[in-house]
């Protein structure tokens, strides 16, 4: 069995945002414009959340990139009337866009908060519309959505694996943020695995998860030497 | 009792149905008035379908707003008739008689309000029905874990619960207008509602029963509405919500708002239709004391959430704490505090503060201090998510204001309607506490006509049996 999970080195993360920029462009997010991000509707999956330590002048920057952590025991799950969200056999926490009615409960009980909302219809204007990616459905207004892990790019590594008559490989399979991160502070990849390279990160010393208190058990472990992490599960 | 000071059975009727007979401008007016209301409702509703839920001013973290807020607020205005009145029938306390078909018609109405908000707060309205157990090609069915899926079984029940509980007792009522109408549609109105009541003694028995058994019935599922409506808060692990007391803690504040509306509406009726010989001082005063009860109860629940929460010193639920006591929010938090404890603890407290202007006056200010207390636990609590970077804010935007506006307009356009339509006092009950009155128990009888004996009797309800 297959649980997809994801590491990030928190302790390698420059937060430089490549990685926000191509989640974007791979997964066909809109794009709010600055009037609706002044109201809190940037629609980012992945976030980099900044946090600062010590007195000016000596002012240090840590980055976080926070996403769906694609919980074990996701509190999204349950208060969704219409099974929109739920858990799928490979442990990801999928979205069904077209189930989906807008209650947004789920977003109110994701600990994380890292659920976003359509308020209005998307509007890709030419030429942006020639970007959008095919793999991706675009979502309509008044749904929720959020990070699925590139679940088509997952789907894609199966059907390449499948018709070369072989298992997916470990590294066969590359999320964008993955891809676009110049330091390599994000692998992915099953965590079941224990020979995958997410396996191992997730075995470091420096291994935690987000809020692990609330034992919502993440598909995503973050790694950091500094004093300010939280102990590991 | 001499037979000179008891009035007829035609005599009552007359008197009240009088009241309703006589036309009066001030009830048309208002329903009009409430009525152009009620079209702003409808045009801030349409604009947002046809826009975009994003015209609001809901966002990230705050992803519920006003709209959940006036569901909360509506739902627990709802508890004014059905709770009470059913509390009141059991309880066979007479006084309830000139009291109960007001406060059962403001249940119907305000639920029929409260239900549609979670309907305009949704993104895709259309497909609502999604969230209903019906049988389809698809082969889903909504998610029965959810309590948002609870709350559609629970408001479905009441709603039809309240409608009967506000339709039986009117048969007998709707067959005496339907005698006094003059043949044409008015009749064939009344004709239909009567649902060929000719009031034989059977017809009579089954009436009682049915009334006696659904008030009991009524009272767990309104119990249990209330209860489900906290749920959507107290199941979730969101700092500020996840709390046991939620269940009930809502129902008391419900039953509270819900006394405030029926205090308003009463003082209202009693000034402009005259009402002064039914809606005695006396119901005033018992009123008013169920009011400042639930007062003090309602401040026991807030300060134990409160202890409970500050005591426990967890960091997410202090910060929410600290918004709410000293930060952003405390301003309308200790304003709820003065309009819902304070002000009515110091005017109910004596028996000229339970006189009608003041009680509607302190209905007002608790009206106020409870929706304020709906906004103090869906607001707050969501501003203030446990990852500090996605701390927010929200304003509503004129949509949001113009629904909730505009949803007054249509529940007071429903009532004066309902109150020029029909008998606001139930006539048959009256002349059945008269009865009783006769028989030497307490009843809701006009003062000027209550022999001392009668009034001052130590059993409450002893004549109802």
């Amino acid at each position: 069995m297959t649980r997809w999970g994801m590491a990030i080195d928190l302790d390698r993360c420059t937060g430089c945002e490549a990685c926000v920029v191509a989640c974007a462009a791979e997964n066909n997010i809109q794009t709010v414009g600055e009037e609706q991000a002044r109201e809190g509707r940037a629609m980012h999956w992945l976030r980099i959340e900044r946090y600062y330590e010590g007195e000016f002048p000596n002012v240090r920057t840590r980055f976080m990139p926070v996403l769906c952590q694609q919980c074990g025991a996701a509190p999204c799950e349950p208060v969704c009337p219409v099974y929109a969200t739920y858990r799928n056999p490979e442990g990801l926490n999928a979205m069904v866009y077209s189930r989906c009615i807008g209650t947004r409960f789920c977003a109110n009980n994701c600990p994380y908060t890292v659920r976003v909302f359509n308020w209005f219809d998307a509007e890709f204007p030419a030429p942006l519309d020639s970007q959008l990616n095919p793999d991706v459905s675009v979502r309509p207004g008044g749904v929720m959505e959020k990070c699925t892990f590139c679940v088509q790019r997952i789907q894609a590594g199966k059907d390449e694996a499948a018709q070369e008559d072989r298992e997916v490989a470990d590294g066969d399979i590359r999320t964008a943020c993955q891809q676009s991160c110049p330091t390599k502070a994000i692998t992915f990849g099953d965590l079941e695995d224990p020979d995958s390279e997410v396996s191992k990160w997730a075995e470091s010393p420096r291994a935690f998860s987000l809020l692990g208190d609330l034992d919502t058990r993440p598909g995503v472990v973050y790694l950091s030497g500094s004093e300010w992490r939280e102990p590991a599960e | 009792m001499t037979a000179e000071s008891q009035p007829s059975a035609a005599a009552l009727d007359g008197q009240l149905l009088g009241r309703l007979d006589r036309r009066r401008p001030g009830l048309l007016v208002g329903s009009l008035a409430s009525g152009a209301l009620a079209l702003v409702f409808i045009y801030c509703w349409g604009y947002q379908i046809a826009n975009g839920i994003g015209v609001t001013g809901i966002n990230r973290p705050v992803f519920w707003g006003f709209y959940i807020i006036n569901f909360v607020f509506w739902i627990g205005i709802s508890h004014a008739g059905t709770l009470i009145s059913a509390i009141l029938r059991v309880t066979k306390a007479e006084w309830r008689r000139p009291v109960t078909r007001s406060a059962e018609a403001i249940t119907l109405f305000a639920l029929a309000i409260g239900g549609l908000f979670p309907l305009i707060h949704l993104g895709r309205v259309a497909i609502f029905y999604y969230m209903i157990p019906y049988p389809n090609s698809r082969m889903l069915w909504p998610n029965f874990r959810s309590p948002l899926v609870w709350d559609i079984a629970a408001i479905t029940t009441y709603i039809i619960g309240s409608a009967l509980y506000l339709f039986l007792p009117l048969i007998p009522d709707a067959a005496v207008m339907r005698d006094r109408a003059a043949a044409g549609l008015k009749k064939r109105f009344y004709a239909v509602l009567a649902l060929g009541w000719r009031g034989t003694a059977q017809q009579w028995h089954s009436l009682e029963w049915g009334i006696r058994i659904l008030a009991v019935v009524i009272i767990p599922v309104a119990v249990s509405v209330h209860t489900i409506v906290s749920w959507d808060f107290a199941m979730t692990q969101t700092p500020g919500w996840k709390s046991t007391i939620f269940g009930p803690y809502f129902v008391v504040g419900a039953i509270f708002s819900g006394i405030a509306v029926l205090m308003i509406a009463m003082a209202l009726l009693r000034r402009g239709l005259s009402l002064e010989r039914f809606l005695t001082d006396r119901v005033f005063n018992n009123l008013g004391l169920l009011f400042v009860t639930m007062s003090l109860v309602w401040g026991y629940f807030t300060f134990a959430e409160h202890l409970t929460v500050w005591y426990s010193g967890d960091l997410f639920e202090k910060n929410v704490h600290h918004v709410l006591l000293h930060g952003d929010f405390a301003v309308p938090f200790w304003t709820m505090v003065v309009v819902n404890l304070v002000i009515p603890v110091a005017v109910l407290s004596f028996p000229r503060g339970r006189r009608p202007l003041p009680t509607a006056l302190v209905g007002c200010g608790v009206l106020v201090g409870m929706w304020l207390e709906r906004f103090l636990i869906v607001v707050p609590a969501l501003s203030t998510p446990r990852l500090a970077y996605s701390i927010g804010d929200y304003m509503p935007s004129w949509v949001e204001l113009g629904i909730m506006i505009g949803a007054v307009g249509v529940f007071a356009c429903l009532y004066f309607t309902f109150t020029q339509l029909l008998p606001i006092v139930s006539v048959w009950e009256m002349r059945e506490g008269w009865r009783h009155a006769g028989s030497g128990g307490e009843s809701g009888q006009p003062s000027e006509a209550a022999p001392t004996s009668a009034a001052a009797s130590p059993v409450p309800g002893g004549g109802a049996a």
